[in-house]
Parts: C-alpha cells; structure tokens; sequence
C-alpha cells in the first residue's frame, strides 16, 4: 500500500496532475452565487407546489401524482444502470453493476473496522471527511458572516476588500493547500484549511448582497423609529438577510464537499477521498465507483437538508 | 393659533449623473396644531419629497423644517410616517410590527403589560383585532395598510405624515379607510399631512390643500381651504355646493393650470 508515502507532506507528485481537473468545477460552483440567489425563492416556491398533495383528492388521483414523481427519476437511475451494465458486460477494466453491488455489499457490511491508521471502514472515511468539512465550514461561517454584514453596510469598506475578494475568489482552493501545510506543518489541518477558503467566498458574498438588498423601506422604518443599531440588527437586517446567507451556506457546503474529496487525495490519512486513491493504488475499482456514489449521495443529503433548513426558517418571510 | 410646523424657504436639490436636479424650491408652509393638510399634484411633482423632508428621512439643500419650535434634523418616532406601501416587516405579525414601534416610544417609562395595552389599543382603534396574531403576508392590502397607520398611531406622534397611504387600495376599501381615518384624526386630533393625487380623498379629508405645480423645481402653487364642517359625510358632501366648488378648484388647478407636461418632458 502506497498509504503512508501518501499522506503528510509527501507523495504529493503522483496525484498533482488530478488537481486542476477540479479547478473547474469547484469553481463553477463558487462563481454562481449572485444568479442563484435572485432565482432560489421562486424555485424553491414551485418545487413546494408539485411537492404538496392536496388533502381529499380521490386514491387514483393521488397515486397518480405519487407516479409522476417518482417514474422519472426511477426511469433515470435503471437508464444510467443499463446503459453501465451494457458498457461493461463484456468485461474490461470497469466494473459493471452487478460485481460493484457485491462489493458494496461486502464493504457496507462491516463500516466501522479499524486495521491500524490507514486501514479503516469506510465509515470512519466518510465521518471524518464530514469532520473536516464541519470545522472548515463552522469557521468560514464564523469569519465570513460578520464580515459579510459589515461589507454590506459600509460602502468604504465594500470597494476596499471586493477586488481583493474577485481576485482570489476564482483562485481553486487546492491552490491554498501547499500554504496550509506550509502554516500548519500538518495534512489534516492543512486539508482543513482548505475546506475554510472555499467555504468562506460564498458566504461574504451572498451575507452582503443580502444587507446590500434589504429593502429600503424597512430601513426608513427604522430611521423613523429612531430604533438603536441593536434592535436594526435584530429586528431587520438579520431577518431581512437570513435567506441569502442560508444561499451563501448551501454554495458553501456544495463547494466544501467537492473540495475535500480532492484536498484529501493530496494530503492522506482517514478520508473519503484518501479511501478513493488508496483504493486506486490497490486497484480495487468497484471500491472507486462506490466511492462515487456515496460522495453523491452524501453531497445531495447535505444540500437537501440545508434547503429543508432554509424552508423552515424562511417560511414566515416569505 | 401658531404654526405647529414651519416650512421655511425650502429647496430640494438632487445631484444626478447629468448634474444638478432642482426638485424643490421656495417651498414656505406654516402648519397649524391638529390640521390636516393635503398635498396634491401630479406625479413627480416633489409631493412625496416634502413629505421625506417634514419625516426628516432627507435633509433639505436650502431653507429650515421646524417642528414645534425645533429644527427636524433627523427622522423620529415624534412624526410618525404612513408609507405608501405599508412598510411591515414580514417576519413580525401584525402585534409585533406595532409592538416595535410602542416599545422604541415607550419602552423606557412602562413596563411589558403596558406597552402590551398599548399595543392592543393601537390596533383596536383601526379594527384589526382579529387579525392581531396574524403576518404582514396572510392580510389584505386594506389591512396591511391599516396595521401601517396603527402603528404610526401606537407612537403618538406630534405629526402623522402620510405617503399616498390608500394609493395602492380598490375605491370600496379605500373609502373605508379614508372614514376610519377621519374619525381618529378627530378622536386623536393628531396634526395630519397626507400626500394623495386623489381629489376627492383632499377635499373629504383636508382642512387645507396645498396644490404644487409641476415639477422641476416645482413649489406650491395654491393653498385651498376647506371649509366644510366636520364631522364630515361623503354622502351629503357630494351635493354640497361648497364641497363642489372645492372640488372644481382642485381640478381647475390641476388640469388647466397645471395641465400635465408629462409628454412634453418625456
């Protein structure tokens, strides 16, 4: 196992043309924010509407609509499965359907083993992949709020640190990796690190651009209220800006959980992205494509909870 | 009786991309204690902008704004604003909205169970109990509306400054508010000044209506007073010969001697 030249500072040679493949895409995510924002509400709205079954409505009709929801994304999956299964049935380096499900089988059997430090289920991987996105992220939050509402409210301030913000925005994060390993002398915090300069983007943006958009009337109320910068802050802006910075969050999230993948390729130890080069080096290829999946999979239940959290929270603004 | 509100040589310039933009100029205006004054003029006539200056939301180029003998150098809870599009905060319901307002006010001298009262009444008195617990979002626009002027009313301000505050409303609600409005300016004797571009709403309500040219640099072009006798009832007015000949002066001044310049301008 080539684990222990992987990880630390070392090993960095092999997967350092894999990276700029995730420049694009890590940055695509994180320069969409300002578009999505204007069109969230109203998308958000529509889904709420076909989502809902009108109480009363007659057990054909009803199931009906169950159908129209869930035929076509079955239909998609069994499309997608098919057409892998006929690209691989005649054997070749690529796994088909059948041999990655006995695998997944066998590897979702036991999740939570532990065979020393670069050993591990894939269990542990995941959780602690979720680990470093957790800490990365609740920082960014903790930098990238505050100074998204102080950007919004200060003009001055604003045009001072928004060229510099355009310029390292498109920046990929894993550019920042060597500077984290650099600081930190360390792969996790480094990896960390990284997740913390991807993350914080979308959130200074989008916090601003909320308390850049508060309307003005609620803040001639406040004027002719006299009301103190507190119950401002409280009573208007907070709320007023809540569903923007929620936006900035999912980007942030969606962006952070691309980025650990490939920030974990380079760095090592315990991870999910680590497990899929790893498994690359033992040429277990089923093991890759589940890997794909449940980073899929797990990536679509972080943003989907974010957006039931941001329903939940926006729903007596709207 | 001396002016309560003093508009002194006011002028209202706005810098624009293609430079200087006069709004207002020589805009002089005492208003008495407990009056009710009208603004009228077509649109883009500087209405709105007088009203803002009196709030204190804009500060004048030139001249003074007084108020009770003091310079207005600010907006205040003291001349509490109407607007035009009711201005509620969603997330807060209607008692909360009105609460936020009675708390700023109040919040120093009473206690929770006062300003609760206090509340309570401020919306009792333009009949909204019901719809107390409610958001800005489940109301009509008439109701939103009145919860706006409940609580401009819950601050007991010296002015109440009113921005077209049934523009947006159908006739029927409309001339429901304007009775409801008459009645607890009478109750509250609160001085009143209301933007409208609606004439009969000025000549119900108003005991002066101050006609302004068209803009730009636009200034105040008549003064009419109203001498109907209160309480006033729309139904009677409309035969009333001195309601018809208010009526017929607003208009004359509207529509002849101020005749719109929109398409010229434009």
């Amino acid at each position: 196992m080539s684990a222990t030249t992987m990880s630390g500072d070392f090993g960095l040679e092999q997967p350092v043309d894999r990276a700029p493949k995730e420049v694009p895409l890590g940055d695509s995510i994180t320069s969409q924010p300002v578009a999505e924002v204007v069109a969230e509400p109203a998308k958000e709205k529509k889904m709420e509407k076909t989502a809902a079954l009108p109480s009363g409505v007659p057990f054909g009709e009803k199931f009906n609509t169950f159908l129209r929801a869930v035929l076509p994304p079955t239909l998609g999956m069994l499309i997608l499965i098919g057409i892998w299964y006929v690209a691989t049935h005649k054997g070749g380096s690529i796994p088909g359907p059948v041999q990655t499900w006995d695998a997944a089988v066998t590897l979702f059997a036991d999740p939570f083993y532990r065979n020393g430090p670069n050993d591990q289920g894939i269990g542990w991987n995941i959780l602690s992949s979720l680990q470093r996105v957790g800490i990365g992220f609740g920082f960014a939050a903790l930098v990238g709020i505050p100074l998204g509402f102080i950007l919004g409210r200060s003009a001055f301030l604003s045009a001072m640190i928004n060229p510099i913000i355009s310029l390292l925005r498109p920046v990929s994060p894993l550019a920042w990796l060597p500077i984290g390993l650099l600081v930190f002398k360390k792969a996790d915090p480094a990896a960390t690190y990284t997740i913390f300069i991807c993350s914080i983007w979308p959130m200074i943006m989008n916090t601003a651009q909320g308390v850049q958009r508060v309307p003005q009337d609620y803040l001639n109320v406040a004027r002719v209220l006299a009301l103190s910068e507190w119950k401002v802050v409280t009573k208007i802006l907070f709320p007023a800006v809540l569903p923007y910075m929620l936006t900035g969050i999912r980007l942030s999230i969606g962006t952070a959980w691309l980025v650990i993948v490939a920030a974990e390729m380079l760095t090592g130890g315990v991870g999910i992205g680590f497990w899929v080069w790893d498994e690359w080096n033992n040429l277990k290829v089923e093991h890759i494509i589940i890997a794909i999946f449940v980073i899929g999979i797990v990536g679509l239940i972080l943003e989907q909870s974010l957006i039931l959290l941001a329903k939940k929270l926006t729903k007596e603004s709207s | 009786m001396e002016k309560f509100v003093s508009i002194e040589k006011v002028g209202q310039t706005f810098e624009t991309k293609k430079g200087k933009f006069v709004a207002l100029r020589d805009i002089d205006l005492g208003i008495k204690q407990g009056e009710f004054i009208a603004l009228i003029g077509h649109s883009g006539c500087g209405k709105s902008t007088l009203l803002n200056l009196i709030a204190g939301l804009t500060r004048p180029t030139t001249g003074v704004l007084l108020c009770d003998g003091r310079e207005i150098a600010g907006p205040g809870p003291e001349r509490a604003v109407v607007f035009q599009n009711h201005s509620l905060l969603p997330w807060l319901t209607c008692f909360e909205n009105v609460y936020l307002a009675v708390e700023r006010v109040f919040g120093a001298k009473e206690g929770k169970a006062k300003l609760k009262e206090r509340t309570a009444a401020a919306i009792n008195l333009v009949g909204l109990d019901h719809a107390s617990s409610k958001y800005p979002h489940e109301i009509s626009g008439g109701m939103k509306q009145r919860v706006g002027i409940a609580r401009a009313l819950s601050m007991q301000p010296k002015v109440l400054l009113m921005d077209e505050p049934f523009g947006a409303l159908d006739a029927l609600t409309r001339a429901k508010l304007q009775d409801e409005l008459m009645k607890i300016c009478e109750a509250t004797k609160a001085t009143t000044v209301m933007v409208t571009h609606d004439v009969d709403e000025a000549v119900l309500l108003s005991d002066r209506i101050v006609m302004m040219t068209n803009g730009p640099a636009a200034t105040i072009g008549e003064i009419l007073e109203v001498k109907l006798p209160r309480p006033r009832d729309r139904l009677t007015l409309a035969h009333d010969p001195a309601y018809i000949d208010c009526r017929a002066a607003v208009l004359e001044f509207l529509y002849e001697k101020q005749a719109h310049v929109e398409k010229i301008a434009a």
